[in-house]
């Protein structure tokens, strides 16, 4: 109906906005009714919305038009960002933030360019960006478990550590089996995406890419690229952050330094 | 160049403080080949913090350790903690069988042990038969003498016990003191043993070093120490 109604697209969506607005403010009129009073948090959280993503609306159309070398330094400004929100998850390990920026441009920064030396990723700045994005988003949240699932791992079990070191064990045996855990446990989200595509989920590159006209096949298989990516991105910085993490919890002699007064 | 041929473990104004606050300070003591020294005091006096200096699990903040006449920070940690072994007070066993445990420290150094030399040390600590059963099924005494076991597998030259009688039973308490009292005294093992219990320290040690707030109030013979306590 509307398409009938407006024909500047960007009336359209102004138009669609406003259609889907008043139908989750709907939502929240029908909750006032019940008692549920969401009306302030809601408004607030749709107009923070709808500036944001015009906001990258805006970034997109900037980028559409800035030359391709300028990728490097958006994706470069993401891996520290992302360093700094996982960081976050390893309190108490000493130079988290440094550890945590190296692993992500170590580990997704090598696969975006080998991917994009093949070919695999298209280097055109529309495409570079926001692919590499979501490898540098997934190797984030994957590095924020590791290191999360490792500190918490070390702290508890500081006496089956120093037990094994008292029997002249070093730094990488004593640690050994919660390094493993914590990679296992951070690359689940990842293998679990891979292991579901296409039965429980249709992710949103594939629907963009059918959306914009491509070969559904093509939008198929170019999904599987994205996630075995991600995999790669995510396991290497999980195994190059926790292999950092070891040498700064141990001294030189062996001696485990993390605890959980620091932590 | 040795520093004392007749000690050999000798601490030399050891001392080890976390930003301001003092954990053990100014400790001077040596133990003889063959001899147990015990370390007594109450509860947050500095014994464990003094024992894990022992085995370099800290590190000293002041002073130093002497084993066998040189500063022990000249020695591979890996190597001198094999030579002065730990048994915690509580024992940390690794998943797997006894034997995987009695395993652990010579294959840190490519060593592996016979099935006769586990058993021997099994039969040492009164575990004889032990060998294939998993360590979840053990109790606190049996589970307290395979990690006695395990530190003996290294063939340690000094061994240090860090109230390995505290956390049990009455009954497991005077089977693990037999323990010790076979497999150290009888057979003229160094060893410090960290105790709160004199009458313990009298029954295993030959000389006596009481702790207060991290520093040494009374060093000496058992009986002189035990007679000014």
């Amino acid at each position: 109906m509307l398409t009938r109604l407006f024909h500047s697209q960007l009336e359209l969506g102004l138009a669609q906005a406003a259609a889907a607005f008043i139908t989750a403010f709907a939502v929240v009129i029908f909750g006032r009714r019940r008692g549920i009073h969401l009306e302030r948090e809601t408004l607030i959280a749709m107009l923070r919305g709808i500036v944001q993503i015009v906001a990258v609306g805006f970034v997109l159309l900037a980028l559409l038009q800035a030359p391709n070398w300028s990728s490097g330094f958006l994706l470069a400004g993401m891996i520290v960002a992302a360093g700094s929100i996982s960081a976050r998850r390893a309190k108490g390990i000493p130079g988290a933030f440094r550890i945590s920026v190296t692993a992500v441009a170590l580990g997704a920064g090598s696969v975006i360019a080998f991917m994009t030396g093949l070919g695999v990723i298209n280097a055109a700045i529309t495409s570079l960006v926001p692919v590499g994005s979501m490898l540098i988003a997934n190797a984030m949240n994957t590095n924020g478990l590791a290191l999360n699932r490792l500190r918490s791992d070390i702290i508890g079990k500081v006496g089956e550590i120093e037990t094994a070191l008292a029997l002249g064990a070093d730094a990488k045996t004593s640690v050994a089996p919660y390094m493993q855990a914590s990679l296992e446990s951070s690359l689940i989200p990842a293998i679990d995406s891979l292991r579901s595509l296409g039965i429980v989920w249709i992710p949103g590159l594939m629907a963009g890419m059918l959306l914009s006209g491509s070969r559904p096949i093509y939008a198929a298989i170019y999904q599987f690229v994205v996630l075995a990516m991600i995999f790669a991105a995510s396991g290497l910085t999980a195994m190059i952050s926790t292999l950092l993490v070891r040498k700064r919890i141990f001294s030189p002699a062996d001696q485990l330094i993390l605890r959980a007064d620091a932590a | 160049m040795p520093e004392n041929s007749a000690a050999i473990l000798k601490a030399d104004h050891l001392g080890r403080s976390v930003g301001t606050r003092i954990l053990v300070e100014d400790i001077n003591f040596e133990v003889p080949a063959g001899r147990v020294l015990a370390i007594a005091g109450p509860s947050g006096s500095g014994k464990t913090s003094l024992l894990r200096l022992l085995n370099r699990l800290d590190e000293p903040t002041a002073g130093t350790v002497y084993f066998e006449g040189f500063d022990y920070r000249s020695i591979a940690a890996r190597e001198l903690r094999r030579k002065i072994g730990l048994v915690t007070q509580r024992p940390f066993l690794f998943p797997g069988t006894v034997a995987d445990n009695l395993r652990f420290g010579p294959a840190q150094r490519g060593e592996s042990i016979s099935v006769q030399k586990i058993d021997e040390l099994l039969r040492r600590v009164g575990l004889e038969g032990y060998s294939s059963r998993t360590v979840t099924n053990l109790s606190g005494g049996e589970a307290q003498r395979v990690s006695f076991a395990r530190t003996l597998a290294n063939s340690p030259s000094v061994l240090l016990l860090d109230e390995p009688t505290s956390a049990l039973d009455e009954e497991s308490r005077v089977g693990v003191e037999a323990v010790i009292r076979n497999t150290v005294v009888d057979s003229n093992l160094t060893c410090v043993l960290v105790t709160h219990d004199m009458s313990q320290a009298v029954r295993l040690a030959q000389s006596a070093l009481v702790l207060d707030s991290g520093r040494v109030a009374r060093y000496g013979l058992i009986t002189e120490v035990l007679h000014a306590y």
